[in-house]
């Protein structure tokens, strides 16, 4: 497990693994999307929009998890001085960013039909356009320090305030949209999930997960590279490759 | 006293601050003028209904203050910061955590304070009930200081950075919802005659949760930004 901390060793393991989890993200997307379009029923109430469900729900699920990723790379990068979390805090950011992005967009998508506008103040809503600000915020941050090390070290401790708040900031949302609108929306589908939504929906999600780690791969890779210019496993990765 | 102990050195901190900052007493005044102007322009863009002004006072007053709090954030260390007291601080043997707070503590009197102390005024002018300016005053004197606390941050992680003050407002804003959130409501519920005990009791949870977690993180910032 140690060995692959070193950039070299995990800069090459990355590249092996790169091909299974593209094949795997295509061959659960293709599942999942047809188990979603095609295999599960539309909802009585909903109809056939209820399918934007099998994005939207793995997309918001992916935004949160992919935060509280970054905030646990960098935290293990502040803490443990490890290069690789830092490659990989910054390689996340972006990616949950557009996962947050996608969850307000079909959001948006599914409440024109549901509640009749393009944007409610819905309590889930909200916090996730809060979340994409607290995205913006990381990656603009890491965009204006030069120096890799230092822009690392700040997106980290900025993520972890970041992810302390995330609760604090979910509640008061919660709360401020009860004390605002009386509950005019009802759920999607009663407690227990049916077999035939539920399988879908799994799938999509380990298609989103395994999509994200792909995504992430593929970003730290030329990001290792472009900090170990200096070592000699690079220039002898780079001339075999050349 | 010990002259070298840790309460001298804090006192020293937050006087120093204070000290310097009233010899520049427009750098305090300005923050509070763009509280007075902003809370002005709502009622030139929504038009002088005083029912209207009075249901929007709530929300205008506490959204003017969170940004006026932002507005003076780069005065918190990049002063210090570009004539190296902050480097001193950074070499000091008193914990860096307890400084920071005591320089937060010092911006704190200086923005969050006159803050609190000019909103009557302002509520006056949108109508905002007796009651509810009590409450108003008592949501602001708990939350601005979480807002000096979180914007501490802010400052720290920005120090020294090309376009830091519009930066500092990306990372700072969405971590201040909260605080308007709950600000907001407790003199909503004021004025709709509720009980705003639940409101002020999370203001001040929030209070001591910064309090407590807040200067380690802006320490942390500010010995990454000395690298």
């Amino acid at each position: 497990m140690y060995k692959y901390a070193s950039p070299r060793n995990f800069y090459h393991l990355a590249g092996r693994l790169l091909p299974w989890l593209t094949a795997a993200t295509v061959m659960l997307l293709l599942a999942g999307l047809y188990l979603g379009l095609f295999v599960a029923p539309p909802d009585y109430q909903q109809g056939e929009t209820v399918r934007i469900m099998f994005i939207h729900v793995p997309a918001a699920w992916m935004s949160m998890f992919v935060y509280v990723l970054m905030a646990g790379a960098g935290a293990v990068a502040l803490v443990w001085n490890i290069k690789l979390a830092e490659v990989f805090a910054a390689a996340c950011a972006p990616v949950g960013a557009s996962f947050t992005v996608l969850a307000l967009l079909t959001g948006s998508l599914w409440g024109k039909p549901m509640w009749g506008a393009w944007w409610v103040w819905d309590a889930r809503l909200t916090s996730e356009l809060i979340l994409l600000f607290l995205y913006i915020g990381v990656m603009a941050l890491q965009a204006s320090i030069d120096d890799p090390r230092r822009a690392a070290r700040a997106a980290a401790i900025l993520a972890l305030v970041g992810v302390v708040n995330i609760p604090i900031i979910h509640f008061s949302v919660e709360w401020w949209n009860t004390l605002h609108q009386p509950a005019s929306v009802s759920k999607v589908g009663t407690p227990s999930i049916h077999a035939s939504i539920l399988i879908p929906l799994l799938t999509m999600a380990a298609a989103f997960k395994a999509y994200f780690f792909a995504v992430v791969l593929l970003r730290m890779r030329p990001a290792i590279l472009e900090r170990e210019k200096h070592t000699t496993w690079v220039a002898e990765t780079v001339e075999e490759s050349a | 006293m010990n002259p070298h102990s840790l309460a001298r050195a804090v006192l020293c901190v937050f006087r120093r601050d204070l000290t310097v900052a009233l010899r520049r007493s427009t750098d305090v005044l300005t923050p509070l003028i763009f509280f007075a102007i902003v809370v002005s322009l709502f009622p030139l863009g929504v038009g002088p209904e005083p029912a209207m002004l009075r249901a929007l006072a709530p929300g205008v007053l506490w959204v003017a203050a969170l940004l006026a709090a932002m507005l003076s954030l780069n005065r918190l260390f990049a002063n210090d910061h570009a004539d190296g007291t902050l480097e001193q601080l950074l070499l000091a043997p008193h914990p860096l955590t307890v400084l920071v707070l005591a320089k937060t503590a010092a911006h704190w009197v200086l923005t969050g304070l006159p803050l609190v102390l000019l909103s009557p005024l302002l509520a006056l002018q949108l109508g905002l009930s007796a009651e509810a300016m009590g409450t108003l005053v008592v949501s602001l004197a708990l939350g601005t200081p979480v807002l000096s606390l979180i914007g501490s941050v802010g400052a720290a992680l920005t120090l020294g950075l090309r376009g830091g003050g519009v930066l500092v407002s990306l990372l700072v804003l969405p971590l201040y919802t909260p605080v308007l959130i709950f600000g907001a409501s407790s003199v909503t519920a004021a004025v709709e005659g509720l009980s705003t005990e639940a409101h002020l009791s999370l203001l001040a949870a929030f209070l001591v949760l910064a309090l407590s977690l807040i200067p380690w993180a802006t320490a942390a910032a500010l010995r990454v930004s000395h690298d």
